[in-house]
């Protein structure tokens, strides 16, 4: 099976995996918060890995607060701002949002608040200058995210952030698809906010950071860790793994960068002569340098999924949270690729242990299947 | 040659998880994949074939089996081949049966379109029934566990249906099938059978009534029914008409010397009516929409028939009139010829075909 999935998530990385053995039952346990030496062992595993993500997001350790996902972090924030303005006043969220961002915000509207969604346009990119024409006195949180995790674009988070700065507005920026994948220094970004998670770069499940100067409210409410930001014994297996792939990704980082761009260039610059009819999406737009959004005219994507996966090759049709429905993508409809063309669609994300054989047998099935496709519904 | 792909149909529940275990344990190249029919979010879905919970029953089924398991989107193509003629049918006065349409237009059509598109030739179903190979082609038999057989849901498929088809249970008992579940440690093994219509998760009536209301307001009118006698003599008045089932005794809240029986459904006039048991009884009845399995077939046919799927047979004589219709003489007057319900023809545990009953031959 080849895998070309990172989006959705990633292998262990082998460093992450060898500083998380002895918590699994090799040798140490404990809780950070225990006064004994086991407690010790693990508070101190936990604020080394606070350092190393601190140290990938050019950031001081205090800023990073450890939660079990991007979903609770950028749950937390949402509903942070919310209760400081007694659930009323204005959210602005770009349209190409994970759903723990979309759905948060939705349940806001629900209970009060005003809610502006911001479309990006056909490159896939949100224009900046939308999002501050959407901003209110009474606007209390704007969020985007810095690579949309179907598309890969990169979009001007720190432009907005500048803005909204302006203007006092918070600015919430989910990073979970960029972080490890490219350098992402945290305080020059400008966001208020910023959510990575470990298994979108080589760590475990389980284990995700926001990283912020500002105060938040605990949306976890019990204990006292996390300086009492986040309540809840923390996953000492999981944030060890988060800290040393946090280090990998910051060592390998200008290397990966390239790697997964020759793999990715590779791959789109084989496609149109391989098969017709291919089309690929926002190749122009600043892209992460992992992932490729492509569309083939005439085949359906849940289809040609399957077929791949048969024939031993891991693929998605949009982002794996909004699979086993055959409703097109949001993210994609908002950035007006059309609904059949959005069914058509397949997402490959490249990872740093693909290789270019990968890529060459990857296009090789892909050109069968979709003629395969083509003829079976002919 | 390796074999070509079989899909194996799996809902989640006891037969179609045997069904992909058997083929898979007998080192057949299977891909499992379950058909998500009909949303059922909001309510209790559990033993349902096309509930959340069975689908992921299904899931670990294959896992268990080792086998890639995909989960189909068809609940638009489920309500508009299944569901909304169930519901017109109601309307209609008629009694439908939903497995045989589900089996003719979703299973043994759209889930082998689906499957060819994905690669595989073929489609497994957990039924009790039986493909034999006859002289001019595959033939439809009952199951050998004749108290399971399921032939009676399978009477419209096509000779090329059959050819892509596998009914690996046919030839087992359902003992025998839970046995096999327990042996090999299936997470369904101790699972009952869904015998309801699997759409509907409360009283049928009232999900008629919600889906016509929801269809346009008002167009059903809960008007209770006149209830009259066989001679059009007034009895009385009921529920709505389509309340009622050919057939049916209880409920009808009449008084009356020897127990009444609904005779005859009339919408357009919103009629019931009802009759002693010898008015129940009909000696033949008028079918549409008649389906042979193999050719066409226009003289006089011998055959038992089956005018429900619990009807033990009787034997008779089928008449094709032409354009999907027919005459069906019975050997001996039958009670409850239900319009909507499928009456199918056997000789021996072979299926000829069958109709869709319009009605009694004697009204």
């Amino acid at each position: 099976m080849v895998y070309l999935d990172h989006n959705a998530t990633t292998p262990l990385h082998p460093r992450a995996r060898e500083a998380m053995l002895p918590w699994l039952g090799g040798g140490s346990h404990g809780n950070p918060s225990s006064v004994h030496r086991f407690g010790q062992a693990a508070r101190e595993a936990v604020e080394e890995a606070r350092e190393q993500v601190a140290a990938l997001l050019n950031a001081r350790p205090l800023e990073v607060i450890f939660t079990a996902s991007g979903t609770e972090a950028n749950n937390a924030v949402l509903f942070h701002a919310a209760r400081k303005a007694g659930r009323r006043g204005h959210l602005v969220i770009s349209g190409v949002e994970h759903p723990s961002i979309r759905e948060a915000a939705a349940r806001l509207a629900e209970e009060g608040m005003e809610v502006t969604r911001v479309s990006p346009r056909g490159d896939g990119v949100v224009p900046a200058d939308e999002i501050v024409r959407a901003l209110r006195p009474d606007t209390r949180l704007a969020a985007l995210m810095l690579a949309n995790n179907e598309l890969g674009t990169l979009q001007p988070v720190t432009a907005v952030a500048d803005a909204c700065h302006e203007r006092g507005i918070p600015v919430l920026c989910d990073a979970v698809q960029a972080v490890g994948k490219i350098p992402v220094d945290a305080p020059a970004l400008g966001a208020d906010y910023l959510v990575l998670g470990a298994h979108k770069f080589y760590g475990p499940l389980g284990a995700a950071a926001l990283w912020t100067r500002q105060e938040i409210s605990p949306y976890l409410v019990g204990g006292s860790q996390e300086r009492r930001r986040r309540a809840g014994t923390e996953n000492v297996p999981a944030i060890v793994g988060l800290g040393a792939a946090a280090a990998a990704a910051r060592e390998e980082m200008p290397h990966r960068t390239a790697y997964l761009a020759a793999l990715r260039d590779r791959f789109e610059a084989a496609l149109p002569g391989l098969i017709p009819g291919a089309i690929v999406h926002c190749q122009g737009s600043p892209r992460l340098s992992n992932t490729s959004h492509v569309a083939f005219e005439g085949v359906e994507g849940e289809s040609l999924l399957i077929r791949l996966d048969l024939a031993g090759f891991a693929v998605s049709t949009g982002s794996a949270c909004s699979s086993g429905s055959v409703e097109p993508s949001k993210t994609l409809l908002a950035a007006g690729i059309s609904r059949e063309e959005a069914l058509s669609s397949l997402r490959v994300s490249f990872g740093i242990a693909n290789t270019l054989e990968d890529v060459e047998a990857f296009l090789a099935a892909l050109a069968r299947e979709v003629a395969e496709l083509r003829r079976a519904v002919a | 040659m390796s074999e070509s792909l079989i899909a194996v149909a799996m809902s989640g529940g006891l037969d179609s998880s045997v069904t992909a275990w058997k083929l898979a344990r007998e080192g057949r190249p299977v891909v499992g994949l379950s058909m998500l029919l009909w949303d059922h979010s909001g309510v209790e879905a559990h033993g349902r074939c096309c509930g959340a919970l069975d689908l992921g029953d299904a899931r670990r089924v294959a896992q268990q089996a080792g086998i890639p398991h995909y989960t189909l989107r068809m609940d638009r193509e489920f309500r508009e081949k299944v569901v909304d003629p169930f519901v017109d049918d109601y309307l209609a006065g008629r009694t439908p049966s939903p497995c045989v349409r589900c089996n003719t237009w979703i299973k043994f059509d759209l889930l082998l379109e689906r499957a060819r598109r994905l690669g595989a030739t073929r489609v497994a179903t957990g039924h009790y029934a039986r493909i034999l190979q006859g002289p001019d082609g595959p033939e439809l038999h009952t199951a050998v566990d004749t108290g399971k057989d399921q032939s009676y849901y399978l009477f419209e498929l096509t000779r090329e249906q059959l050819a892509a088809s596998l009914f690996p249970l046919g030839e087992l008992t359902k003992p025998r099938v839970r046995e096999i579940a327990r042996e090999a440690g299936l997470v369904v093994a101790e699972k009952g059978e869904s015998m309801e219509v699997c759409f509907v998760s409360g009283g049928i009536r009232e999900f008629v009534e919600a889906e016509a209301a929801s269809r346009a307001p008002g167009a059903v009118s809960p008007e209770p029914a006149v209830l009259v006698g066989s001679r059009g003599e007034e009895l009385g008045t009921g529920q709505p008409y389509y309340r009622y089932t050919v057939g049916q005794r209880r409920g009808l809240g009449l008084a009356a010397p020897s127990p009444l029986y609904v005779l005859q459904i009339e919408p357009e006039r919103n009629r019931v009516v009802v009759g002693g048991e010898g008015e129940l009884m009909a000696p033949g009845l008028r079918g549409e929409r008649l389906h042979w399995i193999g050719p066409e077939r226009t003289g006089e046919v011998e055959a038992t028939v089956k005018i429900r799927s619990r009807h033990p047979g009787v034997p008779a004589l089928i008449r094709p009139l032409g354009e999907g219709r027919v005459e069906v003489d019975f050997a001996a007057p039958q009670r409850g010829v239900t319009p909507g319900q499928a009456a199918v023809f056997y000789q021996g545990t072979r299926v000829l075909g069958g109709c869709w009953i319009e009605g009694s031959k004697n009204n």
